[in-house]
């Protein structure tokens, strides 16, 4: 069957089965590999991605669950050379090692700052404690987040009309 | 061979020494690289030199050349190691001690890592000798070429070398204005040199670019999704593979039907031997037919959790004549009846999984017989000779390469995903690549070993140790010694038999030794009605492990600490593969649930090359060890993983994770050590110490407290007069 996403504000259709999961397909079919299998159980966050700006385990999203939607994958945070300001801020404090878990939780705290811009330090753990960091820099990551709210929120008021 | 390396070696299966390196001929490496200097060390068909080995006879022609560092003549510099990255950050601590070296900025140093066929052989990415053994040897590469610059400009303009220094990738006559770039000093020249036995290197006390932090290698491209981990690889053509397992250990195949696998579309079924695996167009088509396939295996009986350590003691396969697994000095039993306390107990660690987060992977690709497999191992060259063997090939015929890795931890020391890749790559005439699922991973992987440790100890009324028996049975022999002065020892490790596959995991069995000792250190302590960091402090003479106690109790406020019901603090301090540690940590208990609060660790590693990747390294190592402290356990029975998912496997998470304050000790006079490994050991004894100091409850079992506090008040009743708020909360 053919699918039809909106992944990184491209339309993008996938010839697959409908129960194929959104993270295969993104992976194998769209060649957007930034998105990373860890576990398959939604259990470990590496495959997060946004879905109608929500964080999403792509996983456990069969893919015609995804049909029709906004998707936005690691590759479509940047803008040109311009990273997203939770890029630039995971980048500046090095709030990674491996880094194979780091797309997922960039993403994740995205969809954390779209709804909640700043957000308290148990909030960020609340909604982070579906990723694993398995070097464990739990504590650079909150530090990364927590730099993203106050940069975002001085460039928005910046570039608000007085 | 080094002993660290053999111990860890023989700790996950014996592995046969490399043979053979590939030699990169001299011609060759013009070719790729361009013309210019290359630092290295010749072969001349010589045994392939180990990493850091030197060779004393400087040739006149190499003919080929393990080749450490090129300066091309566009002024680019790189060197080479075997040595890969996952996630330890060497990458960026290696090219800035060649970038220090030869006085450039560190963004024109690239590093070529982990590829058999361009870099020198290496054993492998483990024991934390990466800092101290391959920093030095690639500073050794950079300080002779800069000795060579140096020599290239002086007969260039007549002057004596006294005369000319390095300086930001020229070379300056201090007597004159004259400069000349690297890049103008190799234009048109195609120079090999020896690595000087003795070059001018630099001292860790003038060190610009070292010592100072420096962003991660490639950063931008983990937070772009653009770095290629294995995984991520795509090759023109290339297919998905899957394995099917049997559903125990050591099972044998007996029956396999792959027909309705097979009328699949486009799918290619493999059975040799015991091996039975699907090739399809990608990994969901490959998931589809390996579930079509009826395979039937026969397991044998096999031990259980529940009988592990009343099996590891009655399986003892050698009683360990080794040198390394045997330390002897005075009497225990003459000097047994003066000690005015004394202790014996029983320590014992699970089964613990590495959970890398990218699973083993690869990509198997063969041309006209020869092999090119992408691969997240710790050793590359270590799968080179196991694809080898396994094909019956010549070593110069196979080439791994090890793209930057999502982690390993002591656990992809095997070419597991390698082989098979490779076999399915080998049926299907297509390149293949295999990821290993999470559940494949939980079970087929090797684990951290399990292991009993029985401690006999006794002090005299003064509070200094008298004797020391410390018996290791099957976790390994890593920082068994102890730290402290003891006059009458006797340590031993014991080999056992091991239910499940075990080896290396990060720090070996230094986190199972210290986990005992300095568990067993804090009820000596307390049984003598001594502070445990007087205690510690009285029984030490060792300078540097001493500063890093001092500095943690500082930092955390030790003598201020009092603990409380609710609120304990512990502190473990130890030493091993050249690092000094020393771990306080403060937790809470309630509703029978212990949360770590907060953590401080002193680390001394003598000369800090990159402090921002090192305290990476270092709180990160306490994360990992809070996870095999807290509730790690691999369960098992009759040769199954019970828990082989991650909802049923607890990892730590943002919610375990407590303050962590890393204290780094700069000791600029002393070698750099590596970092990756001995962070780690403190911790599980520091929080089996703090929970003592608040509930009065000694555990003696890693995972402490895997479903909250033991409520068995036989728990509590086993403590020999320990008061239930904490000795050391009374004395501050």
């Amino acid at each position: 069957m053919a699918f039809s996403l909106l992944v990184n504000g491209v339309e993008r259709i996938a010839e697959v089965s409908p129960d194929e999961s959104l993270l295969n397909v993104l992976r194998d079919h769209l060649e957007l590999t930034g998105t990373k299998y860890g576990c398959g159980e939604g259990q470990c966050g590496a495959c997060t991605v946004l879905v109608e700006g929500s964080s999403v385990r792509s996983c456990r999203m069969k893919v015609s669950a995804a049909n029709g939607k906004k998707i936005t994958t690691i590759e479509g945070l940047a803008r040109g050379n311009r990273l997203h300001p939770v890029q630039q801020s995971f980048l500046d404090v090095e709030a990674f090692q491996c880094g194979y878990c780091t797309p997922g939780m960039i993403l994740s705290a995205v969809a954390l700052l779209e709804r909640t811009p700043h957000p308290t330090e148990k909030q960020i753990i609340a909604h982070m404690n579906g990723n694993v960091c398995r070097c464990g820099t739990y504590q650079r990551i909150v530090e990364a987040v927590q730099r993203a709210a106050s940069s975002t929120s001085r460039r928005t008021q910046d570039a608000s009309p007085r | 061979m080094h002993p660290l390396a053999d111990s860890e070696l023989r700790q996950h299966e014996s592995i046969s020494r490399l043979r053979h390196g590939f030699e990169l001929k001299r011609r060759d490496f013009f070719k790729l690289l361009g013309g210019g200097l290359v630092v290295g060390v010749a072969s001349l068909h010589a045994p392939a030199q180990e990493s850091g080995a030197r060779i004393k006879s400087r040739p006149e022609t190499p003919e080929t050349l393990d080749s450490w560092l090129h300066i091309g003549d566009t002024g680019q510099i790189t060197a080479f190691t075997g040595k890969v990255e996952v996630g330890q950050n060497v990458r960026t601590s290696l090219a800035q001690q060649v970038a220090e070296e030869l006085r450039v900025p560190l963004s024109s140093v690239q590093m070529i890592m982990g590829d058999t066929e361009l870099t020198p052989y290496d054993m492998g990415t483990f024991g934390s000798r990466t800092t101290p053994q391959m920093g030095m040897q690639l500073r050794k590469a950079a300080a002779s070429a800069r000795a060579v610059l140096i020599r290239l400009a002086g007969r260039k303009w007549q002057v004596p070398e006294a005369e000319l220094a390095a300086d930001n990738g020229r070379i300056r006559h201090a007597g004159s204005s004259r400069q000349i770039t690297y890049a103008e000093l190799m234009s048109g020249k195609q120079l090999t040199e020896a690595i000087l036995d003795d070059p001018p290197l630099t001292v860790p006390e003038h060190w610009k670019v070292a010592s100072r932090p420096a962003p991660k290698a490639n950063g931008r491209d983990f937070v772009t999704g653009a770095h290629k981990y294995t995984s991520d690889i795509a090759l023109p053509g290339m297919r998905e593979g899957r394995v099917i397992r049997p559903d125990a250990f050591h099972a044998k195949l007996v029956s396999c039907d792959t027909n309705q696998a097979e009328r699949l579309p486009d799918i290619t079924a493999v059975r040799d031997g015991n091996f039975v695996g699907v090739v399809a167009s990608d990994r969901a088509a490959a998931e589809r037919a390996a579930a079509a396939v009826r395979a039937q295996w026969d397991a044998p009986a096999q031990p259980s959790e529940t009988e592990l350590f009343a099996y590891l003691r009655s399986h003892v396969v050698d009683s360990s004549d080794s040198r390394d697994d045997q330390y002897v000095t005075g009497s225990i039993e003459q000097v047994r009846g003066e000690a005015a306390k004394s202790l014996k107990e029983t320590y014992t660690v699970a089964y613990i999984a590495h959970v890398p987060l990218e699973p083993r992977a690869a990509v198997a690709d063969w041309k006209e017989g020869k092999l090119t497999v992408w691969t997240g191992t710790q050793r590359p060259f270590g799968v080179r000779e196991e694809l080898a063997s396994t094909f019956h090939l010549r070593q110069d015929h196979v080439r791994v390469i090890v793209p930057d890795t999502g982690s390993a931890y002591g656990g992809k020391h095997t070419g597991e995903a390698a082989v098979e890749a490779a076999r399915l790559a080998k049926a299907a005439g297509k390149p293949v690549k295999l990821v290993w699922t999470r559940e494949e991973e939980f079970t087929w992987a090797y684990f951290r070993p399990s292991g009993v440790i029985d401690i006999s100890s006794g002090a005299k009324a003064d509070g200094s140790l008298l004797y020391w028996a410390h018996d290791n049975y099957n976790s390994g022999p890593s920082a068994m010694r102890t730290p402290y002065e003891v006059p009458n020892q006797r340590i031993a490790f014991h080999e056992s038999e091991t239910p499940l596959r075990q080896g290396s995991y990060r720090s070996l069995a230094a986190a199972a030794n210290h986990f005992a000792r300095e568990s067993h250190m804090d009820e000596l302590a307390h049984a003598l009605k001594i502070d445990p960091l007087e205690f510690r402090l009285k029984n030490l003479k060792d300078e540097r492990l001493r500063a890093a106690l001092q500095a943690a109790a500082g930092k955390l406020g030790w003598k201020a600490s009092s603990a409380t019901p609710t609120r304990g603090f512990g502190i473990a301090c130890g030493f091993e593969k050249g690092g000094y540690v020393a771990t306080c940590a403060e937790i809470s208990v309630e509703h029978n649930q212990v949360r770590i609060v907060r953590v401080v660790e002193a680390f001394d590693c003598g000369a800090v090359v990159n402090p921002q990747g090192l305290k990476n390294q270092i709180a990160g190592a306490v994360m990992q060890g809070l996870g095999g402290a807290l509730f790690e356990a691999i369960h098992f029975e009759n040769g199954r993983i019970l828990n082989a998912h991650l909802a049923d496997y607890r990892v730590p998470r943002f919610s375990d994770a407590p303050r962590i304050d890393v204290v780094l000790i700069d000791r600029k006079d002393q070698p750099s050590m590596g970092a990756g490994e001995t962070p780690l050991v403190g911790i599980a004894p520091a929080v089996a110490n703090a929970i003592f100091s608040a509930t009065g409850i000694r555990i003696r079992s890693m995972p402490l407290v895997p479903g909250g506090l033991p409520t068995n008040k036989t728990d509590k009743a086993s403590l020999s007069g320990a008061a239930s708020n904490s000795l050391h909360g009374h004395l501050s």
